[in-house]
This record gives structure tokens, sequence and C-alpha cells, in this order.
């Protein structure tokens, strides 16, 4: 569904930069960033960006996709635990998705993730592949 | 508070029903439940739907289901809370009753999802997501609950063979329920080789596309009383709701949602689990009625796939789960579903479910989820 451009405009941070927020009183990262820390009710956050590096925690091979990724079947989609201790799902890519194993080492990469029809935006963001330790 | 008690139970055949349109199937089982209450004007309407927006480029659901029931000035709300909104319509029903603001409120749950095609209908269910960091990346509800499963085997060595028999099972309930949208028993054998949808999930394992409605009315106890028909009594409530995002819960192997709100609700009846005879529970898919069993406190974490191929929850076992045939057979009007939970269980209450009958139910239990658990409503009933 074709959105207005602020609509994703304003995800710059964390799609481009994977910028978190992190707790100024219980050190708790949160991402997406957060206004009201969950864990301590603190309400004052510094922005970290965080490494883009972690391990598969579990994973799903997507094969009957919704409008828009029907082009990408079968791709993978899995929740990273991040080197920073936190969560993150996105597609895994540059892989063969048969033999992903839970465990595996990624790092994220900026990709292009979806486009708003033939005459939409393009919508950039982060995915994860191996991680070759280049 | 007043007690409440359902009076009137109704709903459509469910399926993909190309001649009926949104407002005629709401009518229809909302009609239905009116004649089996024997009522013909009620106080207070609750639609509980997910999204008359993308499904069918309808908004304001309550006005409509109001005018066209005939029921034009009662105050009419709509609901929403994804594929626990029918869930959510019969709670929202039973405080307008407990309060005293309503004595005959009616509860309809509704989703006509073939007026879209599948990826639009698959894109309409993903916005129950936290859009833009799971929906937007690709992933889709069997995908969520795919990434639970394979957690969920790999912590508690859950088999495949367990997941199937979770639809194997609930099939064989549905082959006896003529509302149900796949009445026929399926094999073993033909779960585990259908068409892979998310890696370990396969198209048997998930529930469909559905196109249903189903209402119930409610009362206070002392009015059901009154009314010289069968009635069942809401005894319990519990609604809960966790993070939008799958990735953000400490255990995905676990639906702590619904251990909340189950507990909520079992306190609120001065019940515990082993009080309950049976239970509706949301079966999205096969890994969630495994969890779910586990999340009542019917089984201990990791014993819900063994217990299943024991026989457990089976129609004629010690706690027999979906008697219905779940959401796998009966299908998913996700708007609905909560509604009809309950319609089951006050069939059953009331004796009246004729092959599918579960000997001496006295007490029922139905469990509603939204998203990939981010809410649960859960519901006990007793027969009186």
């Amino acid at each position: 569904m074709a959105m207005h451009v602020a609509r994703n405009w304003r995800e710059t941070p964390e799609r481009y930069r994977m910028e978190a927020a992190k707790c100024k009183k219980c050190a708790a990262i949160h991402f997406p960033a957060r206004i009201i820390c969950p864990e301590c009710q603190g309400r004052e956050f510094a922005t970290v960006r965080l490494s883009g590096k972690g391990e598969l925690a579990t994973f799903t091979i997507i094969r009957v996709a919704p409008t828009g990724f029907g082009d990408l079947i079968p791709y993978a989609v899995g929740i990273v635990k991040m080197d920073e201790g936190i969560h993150v799902m996105a597609q895994i890519v540059d892989c063969n998705p048969e033999e992903l194993k839970i465990g595996n080492r990624v790092v994220s990469q900026f990709r292009r993730i979806n486009q708003e029809g033939k005459t939409g935006m393009i919508l950039y963001g982060y995915k994860f592949v191996p991680d070759l330790g280049l | 508070m007043n007690e409440v008690a359902i009076i009137g139970v109704g709903m459509t055949k469910w399926g993909e029903l190309w001649e009926k349109s949104l407002r005629d199937i709401s009518v229809e089982a909302a009609l239905k439940c009116l004649d089996d209450a024997g009522v013909d004007k009620v106080d207070s309407i609750t639609v509980g739907t997910m999204s008359g927006g993308l499904f069918n480029a309808q908004e304001h659901l309550g006005s409509l289901v109001a005018d066209y029931l005939g029921q034009r000035f009662v105050p009419a709300t709509r609901v929403e809370s994804a594929c626990a909104s029918g869930g959510l319509a019969v709670k929202t029903a039973c405080m307008e009753v407990a309060s005293g603001l309503s004595q005959y409120a009616l509860a309809v749950g509704v989703e006509k999802m073939t007026d879209v095609d599948g990826g639009d209908a698959t894109f309409a269910l993903a916005t129950a997501s936290d859009y833009d960091y799971e929906a937007f990346h690709g992933i889709t509800f069997p995908g969520l609950y795919a990434l639970m499963a394979v957690a969920h085997m790999k912590k508690y060595g859950t088999s495949l063979e367990q997941l199937a028999q979770v639809s194997v099972k609930n099939h064989h309930n549905g082959s006896l329920n003529p509302h149900a949208q796949f009445p026929f028993a399926v094999t073993l054998d033909q779960v585990m080789t259908s068409t892979m949808v998310a890696d370990p999930l396969r198209l048997l394992h998930c529930s469909p596309i559905t196109d249903g409605s189903a209402a119930v009315l409610l009362v206070p106890l002392a009015v059901a009383k009154k009314m010289n028909k069968p009635y069942a009594v809401i005894t319990g409530i519990g609604h809960a709701s966790d993070t939008i995002a799958l990735c953000q819960r400490k255990d995905i192997a676990k639906l702590e949602v619904v251990e909340v709100a189950a507990q909520r609700a079992l306190k609120m009846a001065g019940k515990t689990i082993r009080d309950i005879d049976f239970a509706e529970v949301h079966d999205c898919f096969s890994i969630a009625e495994i969890m779910v069993m586990e999340a009542l406190g019917v089984v201990e974490p990791g014993q819900g796939g063994p217990a299943t191929i024991n026989g457990l929850t089976a129609l004629d076992g010690d706690f027999p789960i979906n008697p219905s045939g779940g959401l796998k057979s009966k299908g998913h009007p996700v708007g609905a579903t909560g509604v009809a939970q309950v319609v089951e269980a006050v069939i059953q209450l009331r004796g009246q479910a004729g092959p599918r009958q579960i000997k001496n139910a006295r007490t029922a239990l139905t469990q509603n989820m939204g998203g990939s658990g981010a809410s649960s409503i859960i519901h006990i009933l007793e027969a009186r």
C-alpha cells in the first residue's frame, strides 16, 4: 500500500543506521527506540548504534509471500540475537536458506527491502548476511 | 456487578461465501442468535472485527450491523484486537451487562476475508504484527508462528509428527461440525506432505482464510433465569497484552500472554485448570495449540506435543480441546473466531453438540489470541 513519503522517511534512523536507545537509568537497550523504558519507566535515553553483529536465534523460510515479496520466495526471515543482547527480526540473505542453522554468525547490511507498487517509493533497510569475518 | 449469562447463540456456515457480503453474514449470525434467544430488540451491539478496512474497504461496522439488523439508534461499538477481536467483543458485551448499562447485549464477530486476493489477505493479517519491524521485512503470520515452532522444537524436542497430530485431531472434530469450512478428516501423512508455507509449517498446519460470522446474546443472570431457556454463565474473564513484536519476548517458546490471561480468568471463576472439562483454543497454527495447552497449565511446558499424540486432547480424551474442529477445520474468519469459540462452548454446555458432544460438559474455557501472542482473551463458562 503506497503511503505518504513521511511514513517511511521518519524511520530512517532505525532502518538505515540501526539506531537504538539506551536507557540512562537502567542501561537497557531498546530497538526501536522508545519514549519510556518498559524495564524501569525511565524517560531519558542515549542514542546508540547497533554493531549489526549477532547470531541466528531462530528462522523460517517463507514460501508463501505477502504482496510485494513474491519475487523473493523462497527467502529466510530470522530473529538475530545481537551482540548487544537484544533481538532483531529481518531477512537472512546471500545464503542458501536450506543450509542455515541456529547459532550461525550474521552481520547486517543495508539493502533494498520492497517497493510500494510500480511507481511508489523504493524502501531500504537492514538485512542480515552470513558473517564471513570480512 | 450483575452476573452475566449467555441466552442465545448463532453462527453462519463458514467458508468461501462469495455470494454473501460482510453485512449479509453479520446479520445472518445475529438473527440466528436473537431467534435462538427469542429476543427481537437489544440494548447494545458490540461488533468484533479485525479489519473491514483492508478486507472490504468498510469500517464503521457498529452502525452497519445495527442498521441492517433493524436496530437503528441502538448504541453500537466496534472493537478490535486483531484475531482476538471476537473474544474482545464478548468481553465488552459482558461489561455492558455486568455494569447494568444493557439488559440485552449482543456481541457479533465477523470477518469477510475473500473480497481480496491471497496476497492482500496475507498483507491485511500481517498488519496485526509490529508493521515497521516485522511485516515490513516480509514476515507473514505463518512465518511468525514458524519461528515459535522452530524455537519450541529446539528447546523441547517437539516433533513434526506431534505438530501434524494437532491438525489430524481438529479435522476429525470438524468433520462432525456442519458449520465447519473443511468438515472432513485428514491423515497424518496428508498433513506431513502438504505444501510447505513457512518451514516447518505446511498448509495443513495453518488455519485457512474464511468468511464467517458468529453471535451471542448476553443478559443478567437474573433475567436468564426467567426466560425458560438453557443458558451458560460467564464466571471468569482474563485479558492480557504483551509486546507487539515477537522478537522482544524473553522466551518465544512460551505464550506468556496466555498464561497471564488464564490465571486471571481462573482466579475470577475460583477454579483451577483441573476444574475445566474442555477448551476451545486458538489453533491458528498447529504449534499454537501445543503452546496454548502448556500456557494454560493443561500440561507442563514441552509436554503439549506428546500429550496430543497420546490423545489427551481428543474428543474422548481427559481434556478435549477444540471439539468444534478449531480454527484449522472450522475456519478462521479472524474477528468471528473468538465469538464462535463461545458459541461452541455454550452448545456443548447445553448438551446440543450431537456427534461431537463431550460427555458431562459442565465447565468450559475459551482462549482467543491476537497477533503472535500480543493479546489474549479467555472466558470461563459454566452450565447452571
